[in-house]
């Protein structure tokens, strides 16, 4: 018995029972208690995750290390064992990581800055839930990676949907209702039809031991029961993948979940599924997997290619990342198909790889939307590197990575994979795996090109922008859009006033729609200087404003048709956004006169009224507006990012530091010399 | 002859009569003040503790199982009396076997009656608790009520110990006949008024097609005992088992043959259902299947389903509860008991059977629950659902099942009567019974609302609701053992389909509730008047916009038993003091009851183990 997985699980466990304790601290005191509670459970278990990674026996990392083995329900025959090797140590460190940056993105500095911990929302931000469920998210992640035991995989593998629902359904987007129970039925169906496939393989065998298992290598089970035991299994980790026809959850589930979720979601639920098939599906059901293998390859290339081909014609800049996602597990998915060592290491790197860049892609792309108050590429226009240079330069490094230059984490494993796919394991058929290679290759290049079609949308070009601001105003039913039209381009708001006065245009229509939103909507030629883009309205920085230009002066906003006040909501939306991209107006009394605060949070089906009362007075009010300027990158941003910079990059020059842990266990269950 | 009565048998259902004849005299003599319908209760729940202590002495006692009311040897009836003679070539060990060793017994208290009897106790515990509630100040009659509620009781510890036909549908009756009373008794209700009728009606009904399989049964055979029973009917069947190749009789206890059964899987089940025609007339079929007609009423089973939603919900919310645990647990026990241990031997025929019924009844069931936007109602299809899952492993042919489906039952009773706890919470609070009621709950009352959070996704089956999760992996292992392919597929998609509103209510309580403006409060039970929220001001920690029904009962813990929330404000006597008596009156047996499921689900959720160490393997051999 090791003590090290028992506390990676039972850390974040202790840290999410300690937050149901109630508590009667008034609310600043909490949400610090609150801000250091997530960032030092994290950081522990991750320092954990840490000492595992440092202890580890690297000489013989195909033997299963830190094993824990008690008995827990003697009825079911469940055990509570748990180790860590060569396959799962890599994933054990990553899940801890990225928990561990999530909570630093949300927890770093006072919290309180766009799309961190504290900052108010409609409907209540709710940061004790949120560290509670990220918690819980933690235990089940990790549980799944260090599970040796069928059941209990099962169970950790379940563990999670749960806490993910909730943080699409409460911190998400607009449509996140839908998107978190699609999300929930999708997986659910999936893991049930994997329970189905674990519970013959024990009929079949009488045990739950993943060791004894994989050891066995299918003996004791007939071909045919192989085959459907790896059909079943593999369908319900496809899901969770996802594989091609099985996708469909994810890039709306991808869209909606606030920034944390997204990347937990790509950075280390998607792994669940591909490390499934290389812990289970294909070690001990060998007979099955060679089977099913071609029709695997196929979905897998399949995905590759409808990925790549979906990604080229979205607009939202989250939903094309989801979209890569699959692309980028088809891949990974092909490389298990080979069944040879070359490709399920690759397999094995992609994962690893595809979890360190697509989380930093989601951090960067929450970034983007909590600063612009929309993914829409085209609603972001163009000239990210001059406006926000850091931030477009960090896009730019994490979208190159994911189309996978040489030299970063991103190439390997997918050449690797296409590599594998040359020479398949003896049984396949060589041809079709070449076929295999050959669209994957077509895939990759695609990637290529929708990562670079969307660099230059967002990254270069003009700066010429529609930001969309919600006002904060409950104004249910109607559209206000504030076109500020030829606005000012001076720099200096001190005199964005005057200007306004002097030549700001705004056209206030109002008109009837359903998403109970006030769109703000200005725009605005380039600035005399690039680099002062601050100066436009519609984009002024939160520091030193003191006013706000144009028509989306508070007074106007005061001013604003009645149909923008008061007005009752029976629309679809109700969602009145907290995170108003409202120009201007910082935490001086500017915003306070903006009428209405977001109050109607979840009005959806629930015919009744915005509350529409002007809430001017509170601080949080204040700082919503205040932060709608453009900020470059963040300390907080920044602290979360740099460590997935540095790994890419680290994994992309030294591929070996991963190859060699997986090497030697790939060996031991595909046969290779 | 004289009979020597085992008292300490028949100990528990005699202290639960007793208790019912002594709550209905103290309230025909009690003076009419207020501390009478409490202190009736209280007597009511000490009878009921007593007689879970009796029970669990009986399951803790070792050796062999408690037998009274029984029938010597000799005064065995004429056997196979509908049956015709021993076939020739039955067998050599047939005429050895012909004859039951020892005497056959009414009444057994072996594992699986303390089982069931404590589930039906310990459910019991929480339906009284719940009705200290229900009965803290309406016009309901407290005596009525608390005997009734007594019989009932009696009757559901009776059942499970029941060995003959003739007590077995006796005490079904008397588990069935006083809730149609306990239904009515809300008086002036018209929903309570037709959920009564429909009850009666489709209970009446069941109970006639029953009786009808069961004299079939009896005219066949010529006994009412199941031990004998089974033995005429296994005598009459060689089992062919075509796996080995071999003839083997079944005259070894009918456990072992439905364990050969389940060893040669179901296709094998088939060829010799073909066998079972040429001996056994058809009549016996007939017998079987209105029996299990008569069952799946009482377990609301699909065809016999559509009862359900309208009773629940007219009923009283703990008789709600109680139907659904108590009533349900009683009618599965009969239903083993028939299936199992009398008829284990017609296995081939029924299996089949139950399986349809079970796949129809978890996907109707979960279907129209889809739709529901009252709680009970929902309660009621889902538990409909689950009667499907229950019934499932029956329908697999594998020795274990009988296993299975007690260990989901009693994971089941938990999660419902949990659930039912918290609705009645709120029903009291609210007025409603709602969905939208509970839009919310966990900022109003965090432990209510965290507590009916987990007991829906202890039914959905998902973890933290490891209990719900451990149960359905039960289940599951067994059809899967069993070879019930398309019997798991089934299952595993309702599992999904439920999941679906389980989690839409689960979402509805961690939801905030609206703000709603006053020109837009019509709701009686005074959901707030544009009640201005402290929204936390941005750093707020849970309050968010959770507006209270109760000002001020956002950010505060409250206890679970709610006992500092002034309930439903200003819709009776204005006096503080007695408000605040009514309050502790109606909350804190709810609250108990509410900590004593979730105390139980965590505890199975933790270590189901406990819960699987219950389940009783077999019938033990009679003799």
């Amino acid at each position: 018995m090791s003590w090290l997985p028992i506390m990676l699980l039972g850390v974040p466990m202790a840290g999410a029972a300690a937050l149901l304790v109630p508590s009667r601290m008034d609310g600043p005191a909490r949400g610090r208690l609150l801000r250091v509670h997530g960032l030092a459970v994290s950081g522990v278990t991750f320092v954990l995750a840490l000492v595992l990674a440092a202890t580890f026996d690297y000489g013989d990392p195909a033997r299963v290390q830190f094993e824990t083995n008690l008995a827990w329900i003697s009825g079911l025959d469940l055990r509570f064992h748990l180790g860590v090797d060569g396959i799962s140590l890599p994933l054990v460190v990553l899940t801890a990581l990225l928990t561990f940056l999530c909570f630093v993105y949300l927890c770093w500095g006072g919290a309180d800055r766009p799309g961190q911990l504290l900052r108010p929302r409609a409907g209540g931000n709710r940061p004790r839930a949120l560290v509670f469920t990220l918690l819980v998210l933690e235990i089940g992640m990790i549980g799944t990676f260090l599970a040796l035991d069928l059941l209990l995989f099962f169970v950790f593998f379940e563990v999670v949907l749960i806490p993910m629902y909730f943080v699409i359904a409460i911190w998400g987007g607009r449509a996140r209702r839908a998107a978190a129970i699609k999300f929930i039925l999708y997986t659910l169906l999936g893991s049930v039809v994997l329970l189905l496939g674990l519970l013959l393989i024990w009929a079949q065998t009488g045990t739950l031991d993943m060791v004894a298992l994989a050891q066995a290598h299918g003996t004791g089970m007939s071909r045919s029961v192989q085959l459907i035991a790896f059909v079943a299994v593999g369908i319900g980790l496809a899901v969770k993948t996802p594989m091609w026809p099985l996708h469909t959850w994810l890039p709306d589930a991808h869209t909606e979940a606030p920034t944390v979720g997204s990347v937990l979601l790509a950075g280390v639920l998607l792994k669940m599924g591909t490390y499934g098939f290389a812990r289970i599906a294909i070690p001990v059901l060998p007979d099955g997997a060679v089977v099913v293998a071609p029709w695997l390859g196929a979905f897998a290339v399949i995905g590759i290619i409808y990925g790549s081909l979906a990604c080229l014609a979205q607009r939202d800049l989250k939903r094309m990342i989801a979209y890569s996602s699959i692309g980028h597990m088809g891949f990974v998915l092909l490389g298990f198909a080979t069944l040879n060592s070359t490709g399920v290491n690759a397999a094995l790197f992609g994962n690893v790889a595809h979890g360190l860049i697509t989380g930093l892609l989601f951090f960067l792309a929450g970034a983007v939307k909590e600063r612009h108050g929309t993914a829409d590429m085209s609603a972001l226009g163009g000239g990210m590197l001059s406006r926000l240079p850091h931030l477009g330069s960090l896009l730019t490094f994490a979208c190159i990575a994911s189309l996978g230059l040489p030299g970063l984490a991103g190439f390997w494993g997918e050449m690797l994979t296409l590599l594998g796919a040359f020479e398949p394991a003896p049984g396949l058929s060589r041809p079709l795996f070449l076929t295999f290679m050959a669209i994957g290759g077509l895939g990759a290049v695609l990637t290529a090109a929708y990562f670079l079609t969307m660099l230059s949308r967002v990254t270069h070009g003009r700066s010429v922008e529609t930001v969309v601001a919600p006002v904060l105003a409950g104004a249910g039913g109607d559209h206000v859009f504030t076109t500020a039209e030829d606005g000012p381009t001076l720099s200096r708001a001190d005199d964005v006033g005057v200007l306004t006065e002097g030549r700001g245009e705004t056209r206030v229509a109002a008109e009837r729609g359903n998403s109970g939103e006030i769109r703000a909507e200005s725009r605005l030629p380039r600035g005399t200087h690039p680099e002062d883009a601050s100066g436009l309205p519609g984009e002024t920085p939160g520091e030193g404003r003191d006013d706000l230009p144009g028509g989306t002066h508070p007074e106007d906003g005061h001013g604003l048709p009645g149909g923008a006040r008061a007005v009752g909501e029976r629309g679809n939306s109700g969602v009145i956004r907290a995170e108003s991209k409202l120009p201007g107006g910082t935490r001086t009394g500017g915003a306070r006169d903006l009428p209405g605060e977001a109050s109607a949070e979840g009005a959806h089906d629930f015919p009744g009224e915005a509350h529409a009362e002007g809430r001017g007075g509170l601080p949080g009010g204040a700082r919503a507006v205040g932060a709608g300027g453009l900020h470059d990158v963040a300390g907080y941003e920044l602290a979360a990012w740099v460590p997935l910079v540095v790994l890419i990059v680290l994994f992309g020059l030294w591929p070996k530091a991963l190859l060699l842990i997986t090497d030697p266990v790939v060996r031991t269950f595909v046969g290779a010399p | 002859m004289i009979q020597s009565i085992d008292y300490y048998a028949v100990a528990a259902p005699l202290i639960l009569a007793l208790t019912g004849g002594l709550v209905l005299i103290l309230d025909a003599f009690l003076p009419r003040r207020a501390y009478a319908r409490p202190l009736l209760g209280v007597i009511t729940l000490a009878g009921v503790l007593v007689a879970l202590g009796v029970v669990v002495t009986q399951a803790l006692r070792d050796g062999a199982a408690l037998r009274t009311f029984c029938v010597p040897e000799g005064l065995a009836g004429p056997t196979r009396a509908g049956l015709g003679a021993l076939p020739a070539g039955g067998g050599p060990e047939a005429g050895a076997a012909g004859a039951v060793a020892g005497p056959s017994c009414s009444f057994v208290v072996d594992d699986f009656t303390t089982v069931f009897a404590g589930l039906a106790l310990l459910a019991g515990v929480v339906v009284v608790l719940l009705s200290m509630a229900e009965l803290s100040h309406t016009d309901i009659p407290v005596g009525e009520w608390y005997f009734l509620l007594l019989c009932t009781l009696a009757g559901a510890v009776a059942l499970p110990a029941a060995r003959d036909l003739v007590m077995l549908v006796v005490a079904l009756e008397l588990v069935s006949l006083p809730v149609f009373a306990l239904t009515a008794l809300r008086r002036y209700d018209g929903r309570a008024s037709e959920a009564a009728v429909k009850l009666f009606l489709v209970s009446v009904v069941s109970t006639a097609v029953m009786l009808f399989g069961v004299s079939l049964l009896y005219g066949m055979t010529g006994t009412v005992y199941l031990d004998r029973l089974a033995h005429t009917l296994a005598e009459a069947v060689p089992a062919i088992d075509t796996a080995a190749g071999r003839v083997s009789v079944g005259s070894r206890g009918a456990e072992q043959v439905t364990a050969q059964m389940g060893d040669q899987g179901i296709s094998s089940a088939y060829t010799s259902s073909l066998q079972i025609t040429h001996d056994l007339p058809p009549v016996v079929t007939v017998a079987v299947v209105l029996v299990l007609a008569g069952f799946a009423f009482k377990v609301a089973a699909v065809p016999f389903h559509a009862w359900a939603a309208d009773v629940y919900q007219g009923a009283p919310v703990p008789v709600a509860a109680l139907l659904s645990v108590i009533s349900k647990a009683a009618g599965f026990a009969g239903l083993i008991l028939v299936l199992v241990a009398a008829l284990g031997s017609q296995a081939p025929v029924w299996a089949p059977i139950v399986a349809i019924i079970a796949a129809l009844t978890m996907t109707v069931g979960n279907l129209l629950a889809l739709r529901q936007r009252n709680a009970v109602r929902l309660l009621a299809w889902s538990s409909v659902a689950q009667s499907g899952y229950i019934l499932a492993p029956l329908g697999v042919l594998s020795g274990e099942a009988m296993r299975a489906s007690i260990a989901y039952l009693i994971f089941y009773a938990v999660m419902n009567l949990g659930a039912f706890t918290v609705v009645m919470l709120v029903a009291r609070r609210n007025g409603g019974t709602e969905i939208d009621d509970y839009r919310g709950l966990v900022f109003r009352n965090p432990l209510a609302g965290l507590a009916l959070a987990f007991f829906l996704i202890c039914l959905a089956g998902l973890p933290p609701g490891l209990a719900g999760l451990f149960a359905k992996i039960v289940v599951f292992r067994e059809i899967v053992d069993g070879g019930g392919a398309w019997l798991a597929v089934v299952m595993a998609v309702n599992t999904v389909i439920g999941l679906y509103y389980y989690v839409a209510w689960t979402m509805r309580i961690f939801t905030p509730v609206q703000v709603t403006s006053p020109v837009q409060v019509t709701s009686p039970a005074g959901v707030p008047s544009g009640a201005d929220v402290t929204s936390g001001a941005g750093t707020g920690v849970t309050s968010g916009a959770g507006t209270g029904v109760v000002p001020g009962a956002g950010t505060g813990v409250t206890s679970a038993d709610g006992g500092d929330e002034p309930a439903r404000a200003g819709d009776e006597g204005p006096d503080a003091a007695s408000r605040r008596g009514r309050v502790r009156g109606e909350w804190l047996p709810v609250g108990v009851a509410i900590a004593l499921a979730g105390v139980v689900a965590v505890a199975f959720s933790v270590a189901p183990q406990l819960a699987l160490d219950l389940v009783p393997t077999a019938f033990p051999p009679p003799g």
